[in-house]
């Protein structure tokens, strides 16, 4: 009896004795949504253009804020260290499409998806060799990104805005648009969309798959730089955060796996609902819940519905 | 012409379906089991053993439970790890709880906790295909990985938060705590992998393989055949995960003595994972093959360079453990998708009809 | 190498549809269409491209579920067929892209056919020696018979995905005669096929139609091998039903040229 109620009143009555609270645990989870979000973009650009659902997509975010930090830290101005970066993503994505994607070319997905392991591995190791594996900061200031926050009172208490979440669901928002225009209006959109249905059509009306996957992993490289930047500025910039990525995954399933929008509202629900979890309910179960939280939320959702909130119902033909 | 199978004609079909129809193949067998019987306990230094052969043989055993979900049932799963933590503190929980009883039994009634929770973890595997289930499976593996940490029934309260291995003896000889020899130890891992391999390699070619296989290769087909989906793939469920369980309880009982929170964590999925990628889908050879070249690189890494006078640090070695791993599972999905195993068999192909090229 | 035409057969009704009707979201595949297959005929389902010929197949099957309409099986009628009683109740079918698994052996793919005859439990299949290979042996048997029926000997132990598209079809065949089928269902068993390679699949019809005494539902477009296999045959078009008949009778009607020549449809 206590059990159920301390499983279903308590945590509504925590919620209404201080709705500050529950205000700043909202604004919490929204602002880690935004940057799930931010990472679930990165992984359905690629998956909704090359059809590959690329693992890296964490150790990129994670490659490409370590690039900027280390640059800067020999010296490098930090916007041009910004331009640099970008010119390393790039020169990724070449490596990538050249060393990976073509000789894979036709594959089923499957082994596309597993060749991504291998290429996180890997990013990893090289990563570490290169940059040294002890955690930096990111930088913040060089970059004229704000700090501090905005205390605002409200509900009979304090709730406080960190300046930097605020930029960051700005920059997403911006992206998310940015890009959702880009796949539908534009020329190079709709030969991306082309791609991610079937590599040999795409290569039988002339689409080039070896400019399209560079431009595709080097826009996924973009939003992996601003991902690392944003996710860097939050805590510091270490490897371990490249697993981060894994959460992108209930986010894909909750959103579709190629809806850009999607991935914005899965983010959003995904980052709620664990906070939530986590604050009201965590302490029932223990601490560290929200390691798994997130994936019995996808979970859940996929047994009602398998292709997710935006994915396209997928009707079998034999 | 030494692998030549001219003049090896079978009359009955019971012969037709043997396992080893070559006899080249069955002496190859009969002299590899011998070896490992019999020569390699007086022959192998500690090291040998602790290092290297018996932790090959347990990730084997696990990489072959992934392989029969994986690559003969073609469901991916990413909580290995988890499914061998379910079979490590199952077997401390019934070794601690029936302490008179051979310790053999925990190890093998393990395996059916972490059956249990395989089909548990398995059932979204009705309505939720390929990528989906691969997140239904991590899913798994999380919530496993937070329980081996923060359930401290598991442990018995111990204070470490870790399992520490009781002496048990098989015939008055202690075979798992701190006075079992690498020598005992390997003898009771190498049994079981065998005789647990040798249970596979039946189940894959039979009935229960195909019905596998054809799951994997078209479910639609298969199911209009009349083979019912949800059972075989909640079956590959049960006997991987309890592979793996087996596979986790000798980990800890006969291999490390102890266990760590990380011992069961997501990077032991996937390292199970590419040994399955790497050795080959669908092979049971290839598990062998996989388990050999994952554990053994980073010892050839790590002795290779001090052997030829380059020093070299170890966390520089780790680096180049995961940048050479992570390449090698690139080039064999390039190369060779079917992993070392196919390798394997083409060579074999070539030994048939050496010294011609065809 | 002619079926006997005209000739209504008299055996009694083995399957039966009645006013089944198919929607995916809003394309109607097939409209009230009603028709039966009498026991130890051989059927022919014609019409052109999209006529909703496949999809008439995969209802039988229980593939897809009708939104309206009956179908009644060997004497037991339901709404809806489910894949598992169409195959455990002797429903066996062939399919238009050849639908077989590609990583095995022909002989494995034929030995799955057997699937539903193979009983014994996962005990006896770890340890093999003993019951369950004795079982193997005495299904791997059977599956001979149809190899040798088929005339695929020579490739038995060939992946089928490395083998020609002729073969494959052959292989498929076999694989739904393993099932030992009261009704086998082929769509377009000929589709992609040489003269010959037509002549050879004609023959193993109509042989297993004569030897084994197998109802054949079959879906293909070229008529001359339905006016000479067939004893009786439907015409769809736009998922509807627009002729049933002997081949002679669909041939001469109206309705039936109309749809084929392409005289605009209201």
């Amino acid at each position: 009896m206590n059990l159920l109620y301390q499983i279903f009143i308590d945590p509504f009555v925590q919620m209404g004795t201080a709705p500050d609270l529950l205000v700043q645990t909202l604004w919490e989870g929204l602002v880690g949504g935004v940057l799930y979000a931010l990472i679930a973009l990165g992984f359905v650009l690629i998956f909704k253009a090359s059809g590959v659902f690329n693992f890296a997509q964490g150790i990129m975010v994670v490659f490409a804020a370590m690039s900027l930090v280390s640059l800067h830290a020999v010296g490098i101005p930090a916007f041009l260290a910004l331009a640099l970066t970008f010119a390393i993503m790039l020169a990724l994505a070449w490596g990538v499409e050249r060393l990976v994607l073509r000789p894979l070319v036709n594959q089923p997905d499957i082994i596309l998806f597993m060749a991504t392991f291998g290429l996180t591995y890997f990013l990893i190791g090289f990563g570490e060799l290169v940059f040294g594996g002890e955690p930096k900061v990111m930088i913040t200031d060089q970059l004229y990104l704000p700090r501090g926050a905005y205390d605002i009172k409200m509900l009979g208490g304090f709730v406080s805005l960190q300046k930097i979440d605020i930029a960051a669901a700005v920059i997403a928002s911006l992206m998310v648009a940015t890009l959702a225009v880009f796949f539908q209006k534009t020329r190079i959109g709709r030969a991306l969309r082309a791609v991610a249905d079937s590599h040999r059509a795409a290569l039988s009306v002339g689409i080039s798959l070896e400019q399209i996957w560079v431009i595709v992993w080097f826009a996924a490289g973009i939003v992996a730089i601003a991902t690392g930047i944003m996710w860097g500025a939050r805590s510091q910039v270490e490897f371990s955060l490249q697993i981060i990525a894994l959460k992108a995954l209930p986010v894909l399933i909750l959103g579709g796996f190629t809806s850009i929008p999607g991935a914005i509202v899965g983010g959003v629900i995904i980052g709620v609902g664990e906070k939530l979890g986590e604050f009201y309910w965590g302490p029932l179960l223990g601490s560290g819940i929200e390691s798994w939280l997130a994936y019995m939320i996808a979970l859940v959702f996929l047994l009602f519905r398998p292709q997710g909130l935006f994915g396209e119902k997928i009707i079998e033909r034999v | 012409m030494l692998y030549r199978e001219v003049g090896q004609y079978k009359t009955t079909y019971e012969a037709d379906h043997a396992i080893f129809p070559l006899l080249q193949d069955r002496v190859g067998i009969i002299v590899i089991l011998a070896l490992a019987f019999l020569v390699v306990p007086f022959t192998a230094s500690e090291f040998v053993l602790n290092s290297m052969l018996i932790p090959i043989l347990i990730f084997a055993l696990a990489a072959i439970g992934l392989n029969l979900l994986t690559g003969y049932a073609g469901l991916i799963s990413l909580g290995t790890g988890g499914f061998m933590g379910v079979g490590a503190y199952g077997c401390y929980k019934l070794a601690i709880a029936f302490p008179q009883v051979n310790i053999l039994i925990p190890i093998l009634v393990s395996g059916f906790f972490s059956a249990a929770v395989g089909v548990l973890f398995g059932l979204p595997s009705l309505r939720i295909k390929g990528f989906y289930l691969a997140v239904a499976t991590l899913a798994a593996q999380f919530f496993l990985s937070w329980c081996f940490v923060r359930v401290p029934w598991l442990v018995n309260y111990n204070v470490s938060g870790a399992i520490e291995v009781p002496t048990r003896t098989l015939f008055g000889v202690p075979i798992t705590g701190p006075n079992a020899t690498a020598v005992t130890r390997y003898l009771v891992v190498l049994a079981i992998v065998v005789a647990m391999t040798w249970l596979a390699s039946n189940l894959v070619h039979g009935r229960i393989g195909r019905m596998w296989m054809a799951v994997r290769d078209m479910d639609i087909a298969a199911e209009l055949i009349g083979i019912r989906l949800y059972r075989t793939k909640l079956l590959a469920f049960a006997v991987s995960s309890f592979y793996a369980g087996v596979a986790g309880a000798m980990l800890v009982f006969l291999w490390l003595g102890a266990s760590e929170a990380d011992s069961f964590d997501i990077n032991a999925s996937f390292l199970v994972l590419f040994m399955v990628i790497i050795g080959g889908l669908g092979s049971l050879l290839g598990s062998y093959l996989g388990s050999v070249l994952i554990l053994g690189l980073p010892i050839v890494l790590r002795t290779l360079p001090s052997s030829l006078g380059l020093p070299v640090n170890s966390a520089t070695v780790e680096h180049l453990q995961f940048m050479i791993v992570g390449a090698l599972i690139i080039f064999f999905l390039i190369v060779e998708p079917n992993g070392l195993a196919r390798l394997w068999q083409i060579g074999k192909q070539k030994l048939r009809v050496w010294p011609f090229p065809y | 190498m002619r079926a006997p035409s005209g000739e209504v057969l008299a055996g009694q009704v083995l399957l039966s549809v009645e006013n089944v009707s198919l929607s995916f979201g809003g394309v109607k595949a097939i409209r009230d269409v009603s028709f039966d297959i009498r026991k130890g005929e051989i059927r022919a389902i014609i019409g052109p491209n999209g006529a909703g010929k496949t999809s008439l197949l995969n209802v039988i099957n229980g593939f897809y579920q009708p939104q309206e309409g009956r179908i009644t099986f060997r004497g037991e009628t339901r709404e809806k067929m489910r894949p598992y009683a169409a195959a455990s109740g002797g429903i066996a079918r062939t399919f238009q892209n050849v639908a077989l698994f590609k990583g095995m052996s022909a002989l494995d793919n034929i030995m799955t056919g057997r699937s539903l005859k193979m009983r014994r439990s996962f005990f006896w299949q770890l340890l093999r020696h003993g019951p369950a290979l004795a079982e193997e042996v005495e299904h791997r048997r059977r599956v001979e018979e149809i190899i040798d029926f088929l005339e695929i000997n020579a490739i038995r132990r060939v992946q089928v995905g490395r083998l020609p598209y002729g073969l494959q079809k052959r292989v498929e065949l076999g694989r739904a005669l393993a099932m030992e089928p009261d009704l086998l269902l082929l769509d377009e068993p000929m589709a992609g096929m040489n003269m010959e390679e037509k002549e050879d699949m004609s023959r193993f019809i109509l042989d297993v139609n004569n030897h084994y005494g197998t109802t054949i539902a079959l879906i293909e477009h070229d008529m001359g091998v339905v006016m000479d296999l067939s004893n009786r045959v439907l015409v769809l078009d736009y998922g509807r039903k627009i002729a049933d008949g002997t081949p002679d009778e669909v041939k001469a009607d109206r309705a039936v040229i109309d749809a084929y020549l392409g005289v605009a449809h209201r």
